[in-house]
């Protein structure tokens, strides 16, 4: 116990003993070996992570008759890509999945901003069931509600048309992006509604004027996550869309891949022709993404 | 939480009840405060109904007649035939639930379910713990990691379909280059069972991680030098702080990823249509396939199948709210 003698005193007889068992090394700092061993598993994990998705794209560059060869830099060509322009309807179906996908973002998030306010800011009677509603919706599987839609749309004619899916769409949207706006609003000071308030707003002024130019962020990440999630369905899409030209995405590239044959050419060229625009704009998004999620879903 | 009792405190609302006077006047008086809330309400309200509401009581009732292809109403040409199928009361549920096919399809469902999020989950929190440390490179890494997250599911799955072709798919050629046999990942059933869910956790991880790292970074950093000034050895610091400044995250994470995963549609129905033969079918596509792939088109059994899951995951859901709440968490 030399420390104790030192005229230091109490505080530096606290850290040295601790300081003294301890390596050498300053906190927050790893030995050697722990070192490799990170830097091993991330290695590790970041091409499990990359790798399908680069071999896909390396495919896509390679003459369609050498898909499946395993050199990949011989003769680099851009076939695949014309061919599936030309002589496939991918455009028509990159199209349809536009329009679906862009309607849905728009009515998803115009009517579920308005819920997620009056969720965020009023008590009233009836939120709580209507709150419970939203979350167990988010239950539903694809199953309880597509025979009873099915139907629905086949009766209304909506069959085969970009309006039924959207409608379809609706269901998965609205009730994930209310619940997601509440969680953005609620980070929102209620202090701007109340100032609003006294400045003579009532409460449609104070949300369209005030709150709602505040909460773009989380409009967009809201906008992006019901349009990624129209842009990637599958069961519905694969139910209700049938003939080449109605197809989305989703049923269209089902048509490269089928049990019988596989043109992994076009199949490649159109994945990455898919995912390229997703990505770049989830790269944007994502930080926000993860934040309304789980901010919605832990305040309740 | 925050909120401006712009509309009625409760306190106040709760007194008011005490005074049950004349109903009409506190149903005027209510409408005078709450409109604003209702009418933003509203137009949720009238979707819910009429897109989900709506059809899920018809689905309901569809599980409860023999409803077919061939004797629902439908239009052909200029005709109209009208819908002829009966109710049948319990009966379907009755065969459902005493067909074999329905225990084998719950069983791998909950093994499916089980193993993704436990996979997906425990990875996530490695890479999130990993990520969660200051050394170099470390923005490459988070962004390689996050990359399946920013491909569509549907083009995933058929990427790794290409993969696990069985052969000339890269996989079994890496397998062969080092003088193992080719392994036939979709014709197996057990193989498919293992490619399914490989493929699953290979699309759950990014999400998972991305959560977990953000709860890791709302963890103040006192608690660790604390615990490093008190001796604490690293596993006893990921004992006793990570975990628990983990646990709001890992409740939500986990209730949201078993829901998922409990009906992941995409990467079976696309990775192997439920097959081969029936060996990776979980209750989702069976409902699926029960309507809209096998002959005559059963939509009757399709919604006995979909009502079936929907009291599964319910039941679930409470349990595991109930259980939180032991615990003692406020969810």
């Amino acid at each position: 116990m030399t420390t104790a003698e030192t005229p230091a005193g109490t505080a530096a007889g606290t850290t040295a003993p601790a300081a003294a068992r301890r390596s050498p090394r300053k906190r927050g700092e790893r030995s050697p070996l722990a070192s490799v061993g990170l830097h091993a598993t991330l290695v590790v994990a970041s091409v499990v992570a990359v790798f399908p998705v680069l071999w896909v794209l390396l495919t896509s560059l390679k003459p369609a008759d050498q898909a499946l060869t395993t050199d990949f830099v011989k003769d680099t060509t851009l076939d695949n890509y014309r061919s599936l322009v030309s002589d496939t309807h991918f455009f028509t179906w990159f199209g349809n999945s536009v329009l679906v996908a862009g309607i849905t973002t728009v009515l998803g998030v115009f009517i579920a901003a308005t819920t997620g306010y009056a969720v965020s800011r009023f008590r009233f009677p009836g939120m709580r069931p209507l709150m419970w509603t939203l979350l167990i919706t988010q239950m539903f599987p694809v199953a309880i509600l597509i025979v009873p839609l099915y139907n629905l749309m086949g009766q209304l004619g909506l069959l085969n048309q970009p309006l039924g899916l959207i409608i379809t769409y609706l269901t998965i949207a609205v009730p994930f992006c209310a619940w997601m706006m509440k969680g953005f609003f609620d980070t929102i000071p209620v202090e701007i509604d109340e100032s609003g308030r006294v400045d003579g707003l009532n409460p449609f002024g104070t949300f369209w004027r005030l709150i709602l130019p505040l909460a773009k962020p989380g409009l967009a990440v809201t906008g992006f996550y019901s349009f990624i999630t129209a842009w990637g369905e599958v069961a519905y899409a694969s139910a209700f869309m049938v003939g080449e030209e109605n197809l989305t995405l989703a049923g269209g590239l089902q048509t490269f891949v089928t049990q019988y044959t596989s043109n992994w050419g076009a199949m490649t060229a159109a994945s990455v022709l898919i995912a390229i625009p997703a990505a770049v704009f989830f790269v944007f998004a994502q930080r926000h993404l993860v934040a309304g999620m789980t901010a919605g879903a832990t305040k309740g | 939480m925050a909120a401006a009792d712009t509309s009625q405190p409760v306190a106040k609302a709760a007194g008011e009840n005490l005074t049950r006077g004349r109903s009409r006047g506190r149903l005027r008086r209510a409408l005078g405060t709450h409109w604003y809330a209702w009418t933003m309400v509203a137009p949720v309200v009238l979707v819910l109904g009429v897109i989900i509401g709506w059809p899920l009581v018809r689905g309901i009732y569809l599980s409860l007649t023999d409803a077919n292809e061939r004797n629902v109403g439908r239009t052909i040409g200029a005709n109209h035939i009208e819908a002829t199928y009966e109710f049948i009361g319990l009966d379907n549920y009755t065969a459902v639930l005493g067909d074999p096919v329905f225990q084998q399809r719950l069983v791998w469902t909950v093994i499916w379910t089980v193993a993704c999020v436990s996979i997906t989950f425990t990875l996530g929190l490695v890479l999130a713990n990993m990520l969660n440390r200051s050394f170099k490179g470390r923005g490459f890494y988070r962004m390689a990691l996050i990359l399946p997250w920013a491909v569509p599911g549907f083009v995933s799955v058929f990427a790794w379909r290409f993969l696990f072709n069985r052969d000339n798919g890269i996989l079994n050629k890496i397998l062969e280059g080092g003088g193992i046999a080719g392994v036939p990942w979709l014709d197996d059933p057990t193989w498919a069972k293992f490619a399914v869910i490989t493929v699953n956790v290979w699309l759950g991880v990014p999400f998972m991680m991305v959560a977990l790292l953000g709860g890791l970074q709302s963890i103040p950093g006192e608690l660790y030098e604390a615990a490093e000034m008190d001796g604490a050895s690293a596993w006893q610091r990921f004992r006793h702080i990570t975990l628990p400044g983990l646990r709001a995250v890992s409740m939500t994470v986990i209730l949201l990823s078993t829901i998922w995963t409990f009906n992941m549609f995409p990467v079976i129905f696309l990775l192997t249509r439920g097959g081969p033969g029936d060996a990776t079918e979980i209750l989702v596509t069976q409902a699926f396939r029960e309507a809209f792939v096998e002959s005559p088109r059963d939509f009757a059994g399709s919604a006995t199948w979909g009502v079936l899951i929907l009291l599964l995951l319910m039941m679930f859901a409470l349990v595991y709210r109930r259980s939180l709440r032991k615990q003692g968490e406020m969810w």
